[in-house]
């Protein structure tokens, strides 16, 4: 059995432990990269990681280390402030990659 | 261009290479077709769901910010500390043209429907009104987890493949051809060499029996 990390801003964060979800709040970079790493060393398995768009950018070369791992899947959510447009990102990495060039058109 | 020693075994051993090679190209070519067709679909859908799930959660929390507005701090994260319910996750793999992908499925245990782990007597009814938005989207959140999952893995494969297409076509099987060119030309010479040589000798051996001249 597999669980679900949320790591966000702590009022980010606290929907989602009601619904059931593992939350690590955080409220610096710092501490962001520490519940990022505290995600992989936990006893239980995690296989979707979501991760709030601010606080992502400063994760970006760890998170895209884990791009190819087919077990674990790592996505940006937005904040409360909104779409950062992060998680558009991810979307025309992988279309670049497999065509070439950017064909998504925005 | 490697040095290949022109007789016909190693002709014959390139000639078999060469045949594998063009196999092997169009093999992959129409793998790398077939997956690109599928990728596109997949990050249509990815498109889709991120627009869905940004607006559903935008819509969610603008609605655990008016909650956050009439309750104190510490009475919100009094409600909602101790979660009714847990998710577990199920991990399955489906294999679309030799990728693995993820599949998920999840169960909740304990809370029933029911996901409001507080009273309702001291909290704001914009509260319940977010955590139901919440429920809602978190449907959508998984199947963008798992569909932009696949577009990653897909997205390696494609670009592993289209690497592979383009080594054979433009490397591996031009060379083969020049070494197998090269081969045969030797051979041919060869031969000529060895035809112009008995003619020689025949002319020779003629002369010297019978001092006859041609």
């Amino acid at each position: 059995m597999y669980r679900i990390a949320v790591i966000g801003g702590s009022d980010t964060v606290i929907g989602f432990k009601a619904l059931g979800l593992d939350t690590f709040p955080v409220n610096s970079a710092e501490e962001a990269s520490a519940a990022f790493k505290q995600v992989f060393q936990g006893e239980v398995p995690y296989a979707i990681v979501y991760i709030e768009e601010t606080w992502a950018q400063g994760l970006q070369s760890a998170i895209n280390k884990f791009r190819s791992d087919p077990q674990l899947a790592i996505i940006l959510i937005p904040g409360r402030e909104g779409s950062l447009g992060l998680g558009r990102q991810a979307l025309k990495d992988a279309v670049e990659k497999a065509v070439g060039s950017d064909i998504t058109g925005e | 261009m490697a040095n290949y020693t022109p007789t016909r075994m190693v002709l014959n051993q390139l000639k078999g290479r060469l045949t594998t090679a063009r196999r092997g190209h169009k093999l992959l070519k129409d793998k790398r077709d077939e997956l690109m067709r599928q990728f596109m679909d997949i990050v249509k859908q990815n498109k889709e769901l991120r627009k869905k799930v940004e607006d559903g959660l935008t819509e969610a929390f603008a609605s655990l910010s008016a909650a956050s507005a009439v309750m104190s701090p510490q009475m919100l994260e009094q409600a909602l500390l101790y979660p009714r319910r847990t998710v577990d996750l199920d991990l399955t793999y489906k294999n679309v043209m030799s990728v693995n992908v993820p599949q998920y499925s999840f169960a909740t245990s304990g809370g029933g429907e029911d996901i409001v782990p507080y009273a309702f007597a001291q909290t704001s009814g914009d509260l319940d009104d977010a955590l139901g938005k919440l429920s809602a989207v978190f449907e959508d959140m998984l199947q963008l987890a798992e569909v932009e999952k696949t577009m990653q893995l897909m997205a390696e494969e494609i670009e592993s493949t289209r690497r592979r297409v383009n080594a054979l076509e433009y490397s591996t099987i031009p060379d083969l051809e020049t070494n197998i060119h090269y081969i045969t030309m030797k051979l041919e010479e060869n031969e000529n060499s060895t035809k112009v040589r008995l003619i020689k000798v025949k002319e020779m051996v003629l002369q010297k029996a019978h001092n006859y001249s041609v």
